[in-house]
């Protein structure tokens, strides 16, 4: 039974018909979270949408009767950023999940917002063409969910991430107005770049309900290695040598010993579990250069101390390492009941020393932190490992975050780099961003959305 | 057993909603809806232990809709114990009494507590079945349209009712069979449906055993494993079954106790757990649940003999994995292994061969719709393969794509792997034993 706004779920179902409005207590409740741990609301109904002219309808909706609409692909987002907030209707659009279009003369690819990130990676590569970005979950994640969050991936390092492949959206505004933004133009300067503007707005701008995105030709070759390492800070010094050696590899993953134990422990692939650190290298490309780029790569962690090098023999063993490099998120929840991921990213000069703050940081307030992450681009995610239910903990882990965060501002990194701020991170975004630039944010949101009704108390509270 | 409220709330807590097991979840795929996936059933069940939600009847039916698959056991990172999550809730609704219905307890009393505890009775029902096959009565019924009489669930159901074989497990196997030299000592578990549907299965079973150096023990009559009850929230009779299954075997005078049966293998090797605190039967069950394996994962065990002989000439065949031998129970390679040493079979793998057929237990019986969806889905990606004959371990599995393939006048046949083991021994020029 939904306690409020019975008018308002009665005007959704006149709508969108009874079948895409759910309202019952069972159907709400596996709504209220998403892939972040510890935040849950419930919300009042939610909404499935079939289309842009939908989605256009249940914001009018909702603005005629001031309930915030929170917008949700596949709710594996990790920094809260789905989570609804009082009162809100959750509009769904996993049911939008149509690739309308793969543009082989283009290079370009459009699909509905609710369509899986894999499907997409699949649709291109059935015509020998590339879709780089693969944040972790992209099995399971939406394209619009990957839109909104700006997600990254494993392929960040040479590759970039969602932005830099979104040549065009459709977006539906506050008011309920539905725009198209971008083209097919490789070259396209006309007026405000405002797709990018959308890019990474979590849902508080607008609702994003259909992608054009850019494709690449398909790499003709790719080598994948593991080198595994006894000191971390052998790791470390590895990726500032091969950086220096001026190679950019797609991937360059890292895992410190405990991530490597819970991710062996699930994936089975056959990963060294007495090392302190390992690396997960991809190169990809023409086949000359991925061999010579593997044999450079090889030497380097070599003479940078790896205690093995493993080149997978073959593309089902490099998927294989691939896809439990993905998993280790979730395998880290092995060790503990409560699994809190941070997502900051530092100049990657400043990574030996950052990993080297996060340990000292889990020994001063006695907690234990698993640190894996893409080392290629500086991005980190140290896991706290914790108890929800202990309180005396959960206070422990919130001072260490602040001083993750704060090491993190202090080396001139960043409090996200593929997550998003969301509810997670909200606390610190001023301090990165500073009082001129946080208050253009909040300029920014009053104009696009002035009733505050687009997800609000994301990224920033309501003003 | 203790309730979700009474559970060790850490099993629910390891859950943290990543999402991973949402492109699995056969359910979760058809509806699209989180309350219909692992992580979201998952949700509803700590909503119970919060006390934040009732056991309400909506909250019954879900827990009904789920297949009980374990796909997801198969995909979780995090190693969430999905099996004990959904016993308890199953058990949970039953005490509760949210789906009772008379028909429903008519129902439940006579298959859980009746037929399937009393083996005798059983084959006293499968016997009249098959009087009623072979007489030609039921040919007569249906061609006379006489279906037409029974009511509407029971009219889409009779064609599905498995031919049951003329002779049972025990008319076909002697309680003790021994080879010529003796390695090994193993007990054969007979099942249920396996007994009355599958019984030439069970006799492959032991042949093979035997062809393999070991002596068989096969108790003429033995009790259901208790796996169907289990899984519909009866665990006070799943214990029951349990134990009187461990009087009848003692693990500890056995190498392994076989099982031939996606299904009962996948609850059989939970009976350490199921009877923990039992101070009798704990031991007991330890040690029977070390040394239950599947048919397959035990032959690869042991390094069985490869035949020499052809099961028939070359037959192109394709795997369907029975859903709790492969997620349940971890058995999926040897199955291939066995079918892969067989001269003339050529395996031709299948799209989703590890996605569930709609077979379920009895759920294709309770959730047609979405059962012969799922029956679809399958047939589809094993008509792909072009294959003459699909391998599967599991008599749900079996009788549910044994059935779609004669409704649309298919020839395809199903067969146990251990079946065409056995025959390739059997084609052995000279074979002995």
């Amino acid at each position: 039974m939904s306690p409020g706004n019975p008018e308002l779920v009665n005007a959704l179902v006149q709508v969108l018909g009874s079948e895409n409005v759910l309202t019952a207590l069972e159907d709400i409740l596996p709504y209220g979270f998403d892939g972040t741990a510890t935040f849950k609301q419930r919300p009042v109904a939610v909404v499935f949408a079939h289309d842009a002219a939908q989605v256009s309808a249940v914001i009018k909706l909702a603005r005629t009767h001031r309930a915030p609409v929170v917008t949700r692909g596949s709710g594996t987002g990790l920094s809260g950023g789905s989570v609804p907030v009082p009162g809100a209707v959750v509009l769904c659009l996993v049911k939008m999940d149509r690739i309308l279009e793969v543009d082989p003369a283009n290079l370009t690819l459009r699909a509905e917002a609710g369509a899986i990130t894999q499907k997409i990676f699949d649709a291109a590569d059935a015509t020998g063409l590339f879709y780089p970005p693969d944040p972790g979950s992209m099995k399971i994640s939406t394209i619009g969910g990957n839109v909104a969050e700006n997600s990254g991936g494993l392929r960040g390092l040479k590759y970039g991430v969602t932005r830099d492949y979104v040549m065009g959206l459709e977006v539906v505004l506050a008011d309920g107005s539905i725009c198209w933004l971008g083209s097919k133009c490789v070259k396209d300067v006309a007026g405000y770049n405002l797709r990018d503007l959308f890019i990474g707005s979590e849902g508080t701008l607008g609702v994003v309900t259909q992608v054009l995105l850019k494709l690449l030709p398909k790499p003709a070759a790719r080598q994948t290695l593991l080198a595994t390492y006894a000191r971390m800070d052998s790791a470390a010094e590895t990726v500032s040598a091969i950086i220096a050696a001026k190679i950019i590899p797609c991937t360059l993953e890292f895992l410190d010993r405990k991530t490597i134990q819970c991710v062996e422990d699930f994936a089975k692939v056959g990963l060294p579990r007495d090392a302190e650190a390992i690396l997960l290298i991809e190169t990809d490309g023409h086949p000359a250069a991925v061999a010579d780029e593997a044999a450079k790569i090889e030497e380097l962690c070599r003479a940078h101390g790896a205690t093995s090098v493993r080149r997978a023999a073959t593309a089902a063993e490099a998927a294989q390492l691939a896809t439990a490099r993905r998993s280790a998120f979730s395998a880290l929840a092995r060790l503990r009941p409560t699994t809190i991921l941070e997502d900051v990213t530092v100049p990657r000069s400043e990574l030996a020393g950052m990993i080297r703050e996060v340990e000292a940081i889990a020994t001063r307030h006695q907690l234990n932190i698993a640190t894996f992450g893409h080392f290629g681009d500086g991005n980190l995610h140290p896991t706290i490992l914790t108890d929800e239910r202990d309180t005396a903990e959960m206070h422990r882990v919130e001072l260490a975050f602040a001083d993750i965060v704060q090491a993190t501002l202090a080396r001139g990194g960043t409090i996200t780099g593929e997550h998003g701020v969301g509810l997670a991170k909200k606390p610190f975004l001023k301090s990165q961003l500073g009082d001129a630039s946080y208050e253009l944010l909040r300029l920014v949101k009053r104009s696009l959305d002035p009733d505050g009704l687009l997800n609000p108390g994301k990224i920033f509270d309501q003003s | 057993m203790k309730t979700l409220a009474e559970m060790d709330y850490s099993v629910l807590q390891q859950c943290m909603h990543c999402g991973i097991c949402l492109p699995t979840c056969p359910t979760y795929l058809e509806t699209k809806e989180e309350r219909n996936s692992p992580r979201g059933r998952i949700a509803l069940m700590r909503a119970v232990a919060d006390e934040e939600l009732d056991i309400t009847k909506a909250f019954g039916d879900e827990m009904y809709y789920c297949l009980g698959c374990l796909a997801c056991t198969t995909a979780c990172p995090a190693g969430v114990n999905y099996a004990e999550l959904f016993e308890t809730a199953r058990a949970d609704v039953e005490k509760k009494g949210v789906l009772a219905s008379p028909k429903r307890d008519a129902i439940r009393w006579f298959a859980l507590r009746l037929i399937f505890t009393r083996p005798r009775l059983l084959r006293a029902m499968g016997r009249m079945l098959w009087l009623w096959q072979a007489s030609g009565a039921q040919m007569a019924f249906r061609k006379l349209k006489l279906t037409r009489l029974l009511p509407a669930n029971l009219r889409q159901l009779e064609p599905q009712a498995p031919t049951v074989l003329a002779k049972f497990s025990h008319q076909l196997i002697k309680p003790v069979e021994k080879p010529a030299s003796v390695k090994r000592r193993v007990a054969v578990l007979t099942g249920c449906v396996q007994d009355l549907v599958f019984a030439d299965v069970n006799r492959a079973t032991v042949d093979v055993l035997l062809a393999n150096g070991c002596e068989v023990h096969t108790p003429p009559v033995q009790p259901c494993c208790g796996s169907l009850h289990a899984h519909n929230g009866d665990t006070d009779t799943a214990g029951e079954l349990a134990r009187r299954q461990l009087d009848l075997f003692d693990p500890f005078v056995f190498d392994a106790i076989i099982s031939n049966a996606g299904g009962c293998g996948s609850h059989l090797r939970h009976y350490d757990h199921l009877l923990a605190e039992d101070p009798v039967y704990a031991a007991r069950a330890a040690e029977w649940s070390r040394k239950l394996k599947d048919i397959s994962e035990y032959l690869v065990e042991i390094g069985f003999r490869k035949p020499t002989g052809a099961a028939t000439a070359s037959t192109e065949v394709t795997y369907h994995e029975s859903c709790h031998l492969c997620h349940g129970q971890k058995v999926s390679k040897q199955p291939r292994e066995i079918l892969n040493a067989i001269p003339g079979v050529k395996l031709s793998e299948c799209a989703e061969a590890t996605m569930c057929c709609g077979s379920a237990g009895i759920y294709n019986i309770t959730q047609p719709e979405t059962s012969g969806w799922l029956q679809e889905r399958k047939l589809g990606h094993l008509r792909a393969t072009g294959a003459e004959v699909v391998a599967t371990a599991n008599p749900g599995c079996h009788l549910q794509i044994a059935n779609g393939f004669a409704q649309s006048g298919e020839k395809t046949t199903v067969v146990h792997p251990v079946v065409l083991l056995a025959q390739a021994y059997r084609n052995e020029t000279g074979a002995a034993r």
